[in-house]
């Protein structure tokens, strides 16, 4: 029962990482209809500034949580600058164009984001020091769960929070969501649809910067790559928890994390890409439009 | 108020619009009425700056608008209840209202203009936490021309307001439009396939076949014109 009860805590853990990734592309698609194939990468560069202001303050002789937010706010800013500059150079002119431009564009740009980031740094995996610190309240259950999990747990969870309520209530969140129902009606109460599509960008970015700078300190390492590999899995998260759907991604990055860690705990980590895949394949079967999703009307 | 002059929309290389020139004056109600695919829909949509005219030119009030962007020209008091209402469909009614009023700032004013539209429109009211997609056709028109005149329009834009609703809520609609011109002293450009129910609202009709205005006049003559009878009224 306790080896169930840490497999789903950190199948938790793994699938709330996913939701925050995937959050970004299901936004950015509920609105514009791209797979922002690049969004892996603004989650990259996020760990990457969060690497390098780690390595400066450590310089300075600062340790532990202070790190931690000052890395994480930094890199949330530079990946919001990277993910709204991506948007205005990459997607934004092709507006309007046939649908497959933006997405061929999109994939360049993650190739290019790789490619600057390997040569700006390095390609090897470079160390990460653990920022989370080991609670002392943590250690009576410290094998079932640990502190950094447990960290990473709460704070997923207080910016989805976060999240809903600024889609629900706020002037720009009723903005994006009257944008994502019908964009020229959207314009035509006077909503500016560019401003509207530049925020979704830096909101997923910012989401995206906070995965990876939690990642990276609970893996303890990052490379130039790791954005690819977690971009295919939130956006494999967001497909199946149905795409443009905002509870979608969040249940898809769950169910896709607890399969993962199921299948690696019960039959074996090298199957659980496996399971997980062969879960979307399922599911996509079952219900084509994803578990949220709806089946979308086709309009003249 | 509102001047076309030669407007020639294009949707790519196709022509939707050929030499449209319009003129509304301040108060009135004009009506431009056609057939399916004459280019009525475009016309509002290039006032709109949606589909922005590629030659002639667009004035409001004296001051050119056609190369402004859609929410500026909402901003100077042109709104649009669109073809097919265009309800937010996830959205409440309280919400799809709210939406209407987005570039306001005002927001006791805001709320003095929702008692208004309820009063207007009592069953809004009672749906007030509905979501839009769930209301039926006329609900839906009364909530699209709610919405529209929560951004306390100058000059209201209606896109065939009649289009698939029974009768007497048509009637309804009509009266209600009648209503807004008179005690508001809103301006209407009324777009409409119901040609007969158009023609006795408005002060003026227009008549527009294949992107080009063919007829203007009063609208008790137009009602009155052979042409048009054969034409739009099934006489």
């Amino acid at each position: 029962m306790e080896y169930f009860i840490e497999l789903f805590l950190s199948g938790l853990t793994r699938g709330s990482i996913y939701a925050l990734i995937a959050l970004g592309y299901t936004m950015v698609y509920g609105i514009i209809q791209l797979i922002n194939f690049a969004h892996g990468e603004i989650y990259m560069i996020g760990a990457f500034v969060a690497y390098i202001v780690c390595g400066v303050m450590t310089i300075y002789g600062f340790h532990g949580v202070s790190v931690l937010i000052i890395a994480g706010m930094l890199a949330i800013i530079y990946s919001c600058a990277y993910g709204y500059t991506l948007e205005k150079v990459a997607y934004r002119p092709l507006r309007g164009a046939p649908r497959l431009s933006p997405l061929i564009s999109a994939i360049g740009m993650s190739i290019f984001l790789q490619n600057y980031v390997l040569l700006a740094q390095t390609s090897d995996f470079l160390p990460f020091p653990a920022l989370i610190p080991d609670f002392e309240f943590m250690e009576p259950v410290a094998h079932i769960i640990g502190s950094a999990e447990l960290v990473i747990l709460i704070t997923t969870l207080v910016t989805m929070i976060l999240l809903t309520l600024l889609i629900k209530y706020t002037k720009i969140g009723k903005a994006m969501r009257a944008t994502q129902q019908d964009m020229s009606m959207a314009r035509l109460v006077g909503i500016n649809v560019d401003q509207v599509i530049s925020v979704t960008f830096i909101i997923g970015s910012a989401l995206a910067a906070i995965g990876g700078v939690l990642v990276a300190s609970y893996i303890g390492q990052v490379n130039f790559y790791i954005g690819f590999l977690a971009g295919v899995k939130a956006f494999t998260a967001a497909v199946l928890g149905g795409i443009g759907s905002v509870p979608g991604a969040v249940i898809g990055g769950l169910v896709l994390g607890l399969t993962e860690s199921f299948a690696a705990g019960y039959i074996s980590s090298d199957y659980e890409d496996v399971f997980a895949f062969g879960l979307l394949v399922l599911i996509l079967i079952l219900r084509p439009s994803g578990i949220m999703g709806r089946t979308t009307k086709q309009k003249v | 108020m509102l001047r076309l002059q030669n407007v020639q929309t294009y949707y790519g290389n196709i022509q939707a619009l050929k030499d449209v020139t319009i003129d509304i004056e301040e108060g009135e109600i004009v009506t431009l009425i056609g057939a399916n695919g004459a280019g009525k829909t475009t016309t509002l949509m290039s006032i709109c700056g949606i589909t922005p005219p590629r030659k002639g030119e667009i004035a409001f009030k004296g001051s050119r608008i056609h190369q402004l962007k859609p929410e500026q020209i909402v901003k100077l008091g042109i709104c649009q209840v669109p073809e097919g209402r265009r309800i937010f469909p996830g959205m409440t009614v309280v919400e799809n209202l709210e939406m209407g009023a987005f570039l306001r700032n005002d927001k006791a004013a805001i709320k003095g203009d929702l008692d208004m539209v309820f009063d207007l429109f009592p069953i809004l009211e009672q749906r007030r936490t509905q979501l839009g997609g769930t209301l039926s056709g006329g609900e839906q028109q009364m909530l699209a021309i709610s919405r529209a005149l929560m951004a306390r329009p100058r000059l209201l834009l209606l896109d065939e307001p009649s289009l698939g609703l029974a009768p007497l809520i048509i009637q309804q609609i009509f009266e209600i439009i009648k209503k807004i011109n008179k005690e508001n002293g809103t301006t209407i450009f009324l777009v409409e396939q119901n040609a007969n129910q158009a023609l006795k609202l408005a002060d003026r009709g227009y008549v527009m076949e294949n992107g080009r205005i063919t007829l203007v006049d009063k609208a008790s003559a137009l009602l009155a014109n052979d042409e048009v009878r054969k034409a739009y009224l099934g006489l």
